[in-house]
């Protein structure tokens, strides 16, 4: 008897809140008997290919069915089969699903028609026999060039949106000339892929009873929910959403794949079979969304002592050809621009441009990459300028508990700064640089970060997302989460397995957490933005604790007061039926957030994070290979260790990436490197050995004090590599030259070249 | 319908590419079925992978080696007369691709799909490698440098299959260096390689051989540059002198993965790094 | 063609034509589908299968080439009595986040750590440095590859 109850205990220990309990989902990934959606097969299903524009610009003339192929062996959909509204609706209706006759096209790879076939070689065919009339129209492909507006892609300036954030009451001019130093920079950041191993792909089927069921890779649902509802001019109960198991999105998957979903729907819809379609890794590269690209004006004032007096940022993001998520990245990114540092007088303007190029959109760190980027780089210079060693002058500005940040929201509680800071700091120091021998090629550096990153939706957006999540018993005596926050490799399922078996009080494998289908789960907001842990976990430890009070109070007024919870939950379920708990996310109190003045509360809360990397440059090749990685992240509690470390490690190799080596290269707005043999991403080899500190500074709401981390990681680590390599190369070359990313070798040539 | 023909023997895999000039002859199918997939089905397929007398690696008179041309990556890096006597060779089978390539990829079908960028081409070049042809009409022997005609183009005839590459004995003593400059360092594509050979005789380059990939349409042999450094002693001057006659003899290209200027550069101090190091 | 093979173990005979990727006869004609596609041209290691013991990318094997030979995919990794070390090792240390690469990641490791069984991280890396992975960093993979050397280690003592 004592055996088992202990045991018991000990299944609930392991699998309790900060433990490192294995993976939910792992066995299953290892097995490879987990089922992504290119392992489903559905009866009749025919396969889907994409018709795409090859230019850039212009009005789409005609679709034209070439003689020579059968045309009766396959379906093709074009925008005058669309039901609905021919939008893929997410903030504004300017995204055509399929670009009209008549209309125009604004991007090359821009989907123009649809076909299925019952097998994709058949599907491959008839592609070739489809031939598009578009009668092409001068092109912009520069975001700094779209501004002048001489080619019109978006409204009448090329302008998706603009914001303005000012704090202090002097003219910033004046401030700035008032500083003993000004440093000015001019930064500038690629497109990123986001090379999920997973390509993009849906499945669509009609039912005979008129509902549309959609499976699929994705991030968001709901969000597919609310695209299909307009373009298939469907009601929710016409219409179910399902994710099935997803090979990672970072991102990528957040609202590119109400495209597909759109797409395979309307082919199954007009071929009546259930239609499959999967992206190449070609046309995933080509057409879905990318980071945004950026151009960064930094103004950095500063005093002789160290102190930051004024900062004047004016950043440029390249948008693409529709809004998409635009205007959300940008606010993201002007958010964090003047970084976590103290400054009384600061301003930041934002622009996000139209071009003729495939729409950026999500991608892990959503704007604030950029100009961390940026600002990051003006610390290190300034830090240089003074002569004071990169730790100090930050440890001097930093944001602490009690200060206020650019949008003067005051900053109470779970501030890690100054832990995260020292920690990588006391690792670095116990750690010198190597001496550089000038007899060999061989220079090392090292570079710092230090940066903050708002966890959850901006302002008031988790007041009005309005997020629930439901724990329920379910028939067969599992504990539920329903949830529509996706697993897309983060954890999720392990996690809210962790915080639902903690607040019931059972052993871990007592609860399920389905993958979310929009008729089985309530909204509880798109899995994006680092807040699926801090705000949906905290609304399913608050059902669990509630579901568990309930059954608790109803088995003592029934006289099962010593029966364990779930055998007291399934009688009770006797009685009375499903038993479940849902609860919605209160926003803590005290968050005032102004959106017409940009002021107040960004974010509940911030994880803070630094780094130390060095490098060694080989001044002979250029290349660049990284020796030492360590990073702290402030993350208020690790719900599971083991996953909160995977989240910092995978988000610092995608950030290394983009600094030295990622790379997309557009010609005529198409990508060219649309392959991952020349779009590459680093291997083992390139990535270092990793030394991830986790630092806990508990946020009073989050479930267990746990926040935000699935995108700290991603915005720092791209400026210590930079610096790294700027002062490996101090004595050869000025700093300017490691402004743009990446800091590929042809680039740290470039720079020695025009240097020496 | 496609065939799939696997020869038993080299007479019989002969046969069947005089008697099928169409059909696709295939070693490890590395390079052959990337992007395949919903590609029409080729004519046909003359398999040779695993073919006993293309196979291997075996000891010529006078210390060189012969090698089977389906032999793998793999093998070669598994072979100590390779390693022993061709360490250049073994460092270029080493960086390429990554394990699952090596595994299956051959020399021969390197030198038959004679990418500028081959990985194991460079180190042929300088160790004066011999390609070793047969049809069914018997075998010639042609020196590599001479095989490699044109852009991807070598002197194969549409009735011959490469069987063996020969590799001479290297002067005792000659010093062999490999240095692959891809666009990271594993599973990568090359940007600029240099296989070099050389060997001192009283403190002078008495011979020095030096093979560039990826700078030109093909694989290169750096013969200006070699003259240049003949004669000489390793020096910065002698090193200035190679740098001045590579930058008369190569001119790479900008593409998707490098610039002309880097390429130029890198060699240059690549060769200059050699020099230095003898 | 009539292609015999040996696939985890069990005799098959397949017929199909020769120039078929080996990938798509696995997941359309046997129902293999823990092999996985990333990118059909052999930089992602995702369908990595194992031939006659060693590692390939089943995108780039014609499929008549498995005539004879012995195939092993992530359905045949561990045995009938639980997971294989590696997988068990990449469960406990994190070494799958999404798990597409991860059935190409396990079977290479498993190659790896039996060609090699004292290979430092560096050679670990270079042995696996044919898989993509974009979720982990790849420390958790090298971490769990190096527990599961050391158990084998202490298993053969």
């Amino acid at each position: 008897m004592g055996h088992a109850s202990n045991s018991s205990e000990e299944a609930k220990a392991k699998g309790s809140v900060g433990k490192g309990l294995a993976r939910v989902d792992g066995a299953a990934k290892v097995r490879g008997t987990a089922r992504y959606v290119d392992d489903l097969k559905f009866p009749g299903m025919h396969h889907g290919l994409t018709k795409r524009s090859e230019v850039p610009h212009g009005i789409l003339r005609g679709i034209h069915k070439r003689e020579g192929f059968d045309w009766s062996q396959v379906v093709v959909v074009t925008a005058e089969d669309i039901p609905g509204r021919n939008t893929i609706l997410l903030i504004e209706e300017d995204q055509p699903a399929l670009v009209a006759i008549g209309a125009h096209v604004r991007h090359v790879d821009e989907a123009i028609a649809l076909i299925a076939a019952p097998t994709r070689a058949l599907a491959r065919e008839a592609h070739g026999f489809l031939d598009l009339e578009i009668e092409e129209i001068p092109a912009v492909f520069d975001c700094e060039e779209a501004l002048s507006a001489e080619v019109n892609v978006y409204g009448d300036d090329n302008i998706l949106k603009t914001y303005l954030i000012e704090k202090g009451d002097a003219d910033i001019e004046e401030k700035l000339a008032s500083c003993d130093h000004v440093v000015e920079g001019l930064y500038r950041t690629q497109a990123q892929e986001q090379m999920y191993i997973e390509p993009q792909g849906m499945i669509a089927s009609w039912g005979e009873d008129g509902v549309c069921h959609i499976i699929g890779s994705m991030q968001c649902p709901f969000y597919i929910q609310k695209a299909m509802r307009a373009l298939l001019a469907l009601d929710d109960d016409n219409l179910v959403v399902e994710q099935a198991v997803t090979g990672g999105g970072f991102g990528g998957k957040e609202e590119y794949p109400s495209m597909i979903a759109g797409h395979a729907a309307l082919l199954a819809r007009k071929a009546g079979v259930p239609v499959k379609l999967i992206y190449e890794r070609d046309e995933d590269i080509a057409a879905t969304t990318k980071r945004h690209p950026s151009v960064v004006r930094h103004r950095l004032g500063f005093d002789a002592d160290g102190t930051i007096r004024a900062i004047d940022v004016d950043v440029i993001f390249d948008g693409g050809a529709y809004l998409t998520l635009t205007q959300v990245v940008l606010s993201r990114g002007v958010l964090h621009a003047a970084g976590p540092y103290k400054c009384e007088n600061t301003r930041v303007r934002g622009r996000a441009v139209a071009t003729n190029t495939p729409p950026h959109g999500a991608f892990r760190g959503f704007g604030a990459p950029q100009t961390t980027f940026a600002y990051e780089r003006q610390t290190q210079k300034a830090a240089a300028l003074l002569g004071m060693s990169p730790f100090e002058f930050r440890e001097h500005n930093m944001l602490r508990d009690g200060d206020r940040t650019a949008t003067s929201q005051l900053l109470e509680g779970s501030v890690g700064s100054e832990d995260v800071l020292r920690a990588v700091k006391e690792v670095a120091e116990a750690n010198p640089l190597p001496k550089d021998d000038p007899a060999t090629s061989i220079r090392h550096g090292r570079g710092v970060a230090f940066y903050f990153h708002g966890a959850g939706f901006t302002g008031s957006g988790e007041a009005r997302l309005a997020g629930r999540a439901t724990v329920a018993l379910a028939e067969d005596g599992h504990f539920e989460v329903r949830s529509s926050s996706t697993d897309i490799g983060q954890g999720v399922q392990t996690m809210f397995t962790q915080i639902a078996a903690t607040g019931l009080g059972v052993e871990p494998d007592a609860v399920r957490v389905p993958t979310p289908a929009t008729d089985r789960v309530p909204d509880s907001g798109p899995t994006v933005a680092s807040r699926t842990c801090m705000v949906v976990g905290r609304v399913v430890g608050q059902a669990s604790v509630a579901l568990k009070n309930r059954i608790e109070s109803w088995a003592s007024e029934n006289g099962f007061g010593d029966m364990p919870l779930r055998q007291a939950a399934t009688a009770m379920a006797k009685v009375e039926g499903e038993i479940s708990e849902t609860v919605q996310y209160a926003p803590p109190p005290g968050i005032v957030w102004d959106d017409e003045t940009y002021t107040g509360s960004a974010y509940p809360c911030y994880g803070w994070a630094a780094c130390v990397i060095d490098v060694r440059v080989d001044t002979d090749t250029y290349e660049v290979a990284i020796d030492r990685c360590v990073h702290a992240v402030d993350v208020g509690k690790a719900i599971n260790p083991v996953v909160v470390k995977g989240q910092i490690e995978g988000g610092t190799l995608q950030s290394l990436g983009w600094a030295l080596w990622e790379d997309v290269i557009y010609k005529n707005g198409k990508v060219a490197n649309d392959r991952m043999t020349n779009c590459i991403v680093p291997t083992f080899s390139d990535a270092p050995e990793m030394h991830t500190i986790i630092v806990e500074e508990p946020f009073a709401n989050g479930p267990y004090g746990a926040k935000g981390v699935g995108e700290i990681p991603m915005d720092g680590p791209c400026a210590a590599a930079a610096g790294a390599v700027e002062h490996a190369l101090s004595t050869l070359v000025s700093s300017e030259g490691f402004d743009a990313l990446p800091v590929s070798p042809e680039a740290i040539q470039r720079a020695m070249r025009l240097d020496s | 319908m496609s065939e799939f023909l696997s020869p038993k023997d080299l007479p019989a895999a002969l046969a069947a590419r005089a008697a099928h000039p169409d059909y696709i002859p295939v070693a490890g199918g590395t390079d052959y079925m990337v992007a395949s997939k919903d590609r029409l089905p080729p004519p046909g397929i003359i398999n040779l992978f695993g073919l006993g007398a293309l196979t291997g690696v075996t000891d010529l008179d006078g210390g060189g080696v012969r090698i089977g041309a389906c032999t793998t990556y793999a093998t070669l890096l598994g072979d100590a007369r390779i390693a022993n006597t061709f360490p250049l060779l073994r460092d270029a089978c080493r960086e390429v691709g990554a394990s699952q390539i090596q595994a299956r990829g051959t020399l021969g079908g390197n030198i038959a799909t004679s990418s500028p960028v081959g990985d194991s081409l460079p180190p042929l070049l300088a160790l004066d490698a011999v390609i070793c042809v047969a049809s069914s009409a018997g075998e010639r022997r042609v020196a590599y440098e001479d095989f490699l005609v044109g852009y991807r183009k070598i002197d194969l005839a549409a009735d011959e299959l490469i069987v063996a590459i020969e590799l001479p004995a290297p002067h005792v003593g000659a010093m062999q260096h490999w240095r692959k400059v891809g666009t990271r360092r594993a599973q990568s594509i090359s940007k600029v390689m240099m296989a070099a050979v050389a060997h001192l005789d009283d403190g002078r380059i008495a011979d020095i051989r030096i093979a560039l990939g990826a700078v030109a349409d093909r694989t290169v042999r750096a013969r200006a540059t070699e003259d240049a450094l003949r004669g000489s002693a390793p020096s910065e001057e002698a090193a200035k002198r190679a740098r001045e006659a590579l930058r008369g003899e190569i001119t790479p290209i900008d593409d998707l993965r490098s610039t002309a200027e880097y390429r130029l550069g890198v060699a240059e101090n690549l060769v200059r790094r050699f020099v230095l190091s003898l | 063609m009539n292609i015999e093979v040996t696939i985890n173990g069990e005799s098959r005979s397949i017929e199909t034509e020769g120039h078929r990727r080996l990938l798509d006869v696995l997941r359309e004609e046997l129902g293999l589908v823990g092999t996985k596609e990333g990118c059909g041209e052999g930089e992602c290691g995702a369908c990595t299968v194992l031939m006659d013991g060693e590692p390939v990318n089943s995108c780039l094997v014609p499929v008549g080439q498995i005539q004879g030979t012995q195939l092993t995919t992530i359905e045949g990794m561990a045995g009938s009595d639980g997971l294989h070390i590696i997988q068990d090792t990449l469960v406990r240390y994190g070494g799958a986040q999404c798990g597409i690469c991860t059935p190409g990641v396990a079977l290479c490791a498993k190659w790896a750590v039996e060609k090699e069984p004292g290979a430092s991280k560096e050679r670990l890396r270079e042995l696996l440095a044919g898989n993509i992975c974009r979720c982990t960093g790849y420390q958790a993979i090298v971490d769990a590859v190096v527990a599961a050397q050391n158990s084998s280690e202490s298993s053969h003592e």
